[in-house]
């Protein structure tokens, strides 16, 4: 799985990170969205599709393993 | 559509169930997620009900929240001008939006307030000193609810505690439905006044806070500096005085639930069903269709006004189970809740959501852990809410522990 996120969209509800922390991070300066982990292990699959429906921005596109791209 | 009810809004309360929203709309959400009602000027608007539209509704660019535009829904004539004459950012679509978001964004990071817990704690620990102190019973409302909150955003914004009492009363009167259209004016230009006033002072003499921040940059004016500080001051208290205190009589009613944030690992997941069931924007959340969209199966023409009803959104059957569907007597507080819209959707949804949870995580799991002995010091149907109110909630809380 891999995840892509678009920082225009992004409004820093901070709902990645409470859900996926070890895979979002807000920047310091400007609050927006970081990926650190792109490509997505196994383990944190659930939170990081959890993560990307309760995005408000739609800033989140999750690609699974299969390269079928579900933006979200 | 002839026998489909409009439904007038806001819709009055004649429920057995005085934590639940208006029965109106839990049925008009019985009859299909779009459904007509009318404002109380007369003019019709569109009720929004099920979840999969609220969310379109709240996150799609053809529905403006720009309060300026000409048709968009209010409740009176009179709230239309005030806050068209100076729209926050919560009514201001992108560009716009996101410039005066932006600026504030950084203040509500979930790290930066995962570093404000430890202040929390220590207001939350130090109201309920005096609130305990002269022993029972106390208002928990007056004593605990909303000090909590007011103390936390007065904090971060840089606003005098001791000013509380004028911005408290303003604030109360800037969300009530039933205020003379002068009275909210005036409630307005005060607080507008003394943020702009606070602003100019933080520019002689800035602190480490947010009006401060605010009020060093030289690409915003006065204005819209204040009226960022009115939109943080007034939601950062009013909505989670009310969320504490409702969420406390509610979990008095059910004692076995309120025992189950003694253990810290289930208070997150709490906090969320809590903020699902009680849903305190009990009047919806505005919108104005700018091009013709097919929603739920109806046809919604640009100009058309929407009202997306966050509270049947989250009573939605199969995300959240039927079970939850009437009124909020089946509250467990071990349901999966997240996916629940009570901080809206979209662009717009809730900046200060991270603070809001740390203060009712904190608020909640201290207070029951505190006072195993809380109890309320009237009968249930002695409580007096607030149905006049924009953000639901009570009136007062009397307890006794």
């Amino acid at each position: 799985m891999q995840v892509n996120v678009d920082r225009d969209r992004c409004c820093s509800s901070g709902q990645c990170v409470m859900t996926a922390p070890e895979v979002f991070e807000q920047d310091d300066l400007d609050g927006l969205v970081t990926v650190l982990r792109p490509v997505v292990p196994a383990s944190l699959r659930g939170d990081v599709r959890l993560a990307a429906d309760l995005c408000p921005g739609g800033a989140i596109a999750v690609t699974e393993a299969d390269g079928a791209g579900t933006a979200v | 559509m002839s026998t489909v009810p409009v439904i007038p809004i806001p819709a009055r309360y004649e429920t057995a169930c005085p934590f639940a929203p208006p029965p109106a709309y839990t049925e008009a959400a019985s009859t299909g997620p779009v459904g007509r009602a009318e404002l109380p000027d007369g003019s019709p608007c569109w009720l929004v009900t099920g979840y999969p539209e609220v969310r379109t509704v709240l996150s799609d660019r053809r529905f403006s929240a720009d309060a300026r535009r000409p048709g968009f829904p209010f409740l009176t004539e009179g709230r239309r001008k005030i806050v068209a004459a100076n729209p926050s950012f919560l009514r201001l679509d992108d560009p716009e939006h996101a410039r005066l978001r932006r600026m504030v964004t950084g203040d509500f990071l979930v790290k930066r307030v995962e570093a404000m817990r430890p202040g929390i704690r220590r207001i939350v620990d130090e109201a309920l000193d005096r609130m305990t102190a002269g022993g029972g019973p106390a208002d928990l409302v007056a004593e605990f609810a909303l000090p909590v909150p007011s103390l936390v955003i007065c904090l971060l914004l840089g606003v005098p505690y001791e000013d509380r009492e004028a911005f408290q009363a303003n604030s109360r009167l800037l969300l009530a439905t039933d205020a003379d259209d002068r009275d909210i004016a005036r409630a307005q230009e005060e607080l507008l006044d003394y943020l702009t006033r606070l602003a100019e002072r933080k520019r002689a003499r800035p602190g480490e806070d947010t009006l401060s921040r605010l009020a060093m940059r030289d690409d915003l004016t006065l204005r819209e500096i204040a009226s960022t500080g009115v939109l943080l001051l007034v939601a950062g208290h009013e909505t989670t005085a009310n969320m504490i205190g409702l969420s406390t009589a509610l979990l008095l009613r059910h004692p076995e639930q309120a025992a189950r944030l003694a253990d810290p690992a289930t208070v997150p997941g709490a906090v969320e069903e809590l903020l699902r069931v009680l849903t305190i924007l009990h009047t919806g959340v505005p919108r104005l269709a700018v091009e013709d969209v097919e929603l739920g199966g109806t046809l919604i023409r640009a100009g058309d006004g929407v009202i997306a009803m966050l509270s049947t959104a989250n009573r939605d059957d199969g995300l959240f189970g039927a079970e939850g569907h009437l009124g909020v007597a089946e509250v467990d507080l071990g349901r999966e809740a997240r996916r629940h819209l009570a901080f809206g959707f979209g662009v717009h949804q809730c900046l200060g959501q991270p603070l809001a949870r740390a203060e009712l995580q904190i608020a909640l799991a201290t207070l029951f852990r505190r006072l195993p002995g809380l109890r309320l010091a009237v009968p249930e149907e002695a409580l007096e809410f607030r149905p006049e109110a924009l953000i639901y909630g009570l009136k007062s809380l009397p307890v006794t522990w």
